[in-house]
């Protein structure tokens, strides 16, 4: 939390995309058509809060269902099939289905205020921290 | 009771397909390409073929197609940015650049390919060429 490493030390090293098989999402089972799988995610945190960034390929905007409850967040991002429709798989080498993931969150992070954004299937959820959890710079005088 | 073919049946059919068609040697692998990302699936729709590929993060502008023959090769970079001074807690998004061809079992028509990219999802439809279509001969 106090770790303040520059930014040249946080960024990745730029390589060869490696393919990497989605994990199932494990624990409850749904009972709507389709699977759910665990959405990629980074997390980072600056002095102003918490950003969760995951990557929800196929997603739309209007399948996502982000919800806070007794400090859990919950995001779902679920598909839309119809676009499979008329559609035959003659070669296949990725599963699709939904997205669902959780994350208990601090009570310091200031849930009214809470950003989502969309762009090319990934979901960025900005949690300011509350005013009262702000690091303050107290002044000797 | 007739039922009609509804959304659930294609989710369910897509998943088992999925399943079971993990193994295939439908395309085999080009040399003229890098390595094997972004995965991808093939469906028929009638006389053509969709290329669907998963890119999440990846801008439009970023993803390059090129055709040629009976070989589609995809490249690209992903790039992912934290704000200076911010504490990486979790890292699972991969970065890096790709370069995928894939060879295709028929000729495609270059000049009628349709590429569209939404929500990090790319989509290809691939056309055969004329010239390259099974004719029916009458037997007479």
């Amino acid at each position: 939390m106090n770790d303040t490493t520059a930014k040249t030390d946080t960024a990745p090293t730029p390589q060869e995309l490696a393919v990497r098989e989605k994990k199932e999402l494990p624990g409850e089972e749904k009972t709507i058509p389709g699977r759910f799988f665990v959405p990629s995610t980074d997390v980072y945190e600056t002095e102003d809060g918490l950003t969760l960034v995951m990557e929800m390929p196929g997603a739309a905007r209007d399948g996502l269902d982000i919800s806070l409850e007794e400090g859990v967040l919950r995001v779902e991002g679920r598909l839309d099939f119809s676009k499979y429709q008329g559609l035959g798989p003659v070669y296949t080498e990725y599963n699709v289905g939904h997205y669902a993931r959780s994350f208990s969150l601090s009570d310091k992070v200031d849930q009214d205020n809470i950003g989502a954004k969309l762009e090319d299937g990934v979901l960025t959820l900005t949690l300011p921290k509350a005013p009262a959890a702000r690091p303050r710079r107290i002044a000797v005088s | 009771m007739a039922r009609l073919p509804s959304p659930f049946d294609t989710v369910q059919g897509l998943q088992q397909a999925l399943d079971s068609f993990r193994t295939s040697s439908w395309l085999d692998a080009s040399p003229s390409g890098g390595g094997a990302y972004p995965p991808i699936n093939v469906f028929r729709k009638g006389e053509d073929f969709a290329l669907i590929a998963e890119l999440p993060g990846v801008k439009k502008s970023d993803i390059e197609v090129q055709v040629k023959g009976r070989t589609v090769r995809i490249t690209g970079g992903k790039a992912v940015d934290y704000p200076a001074g911010s504490a990486v807690h979790r890292r699972e998004r991969l970065v890096g650049r790709f370069d995928r061809a894939i060879s295709l079992p028929f000729e495609i028509d270059a000049e009628r390919v349709q590429a569209e990219s939404r929500d990090g999802v790319l989509a290809l439809l691939l056309t055969r060429a004329e010239h390259d279509k099974p004719r029916t001969i009458t037997v007479s």
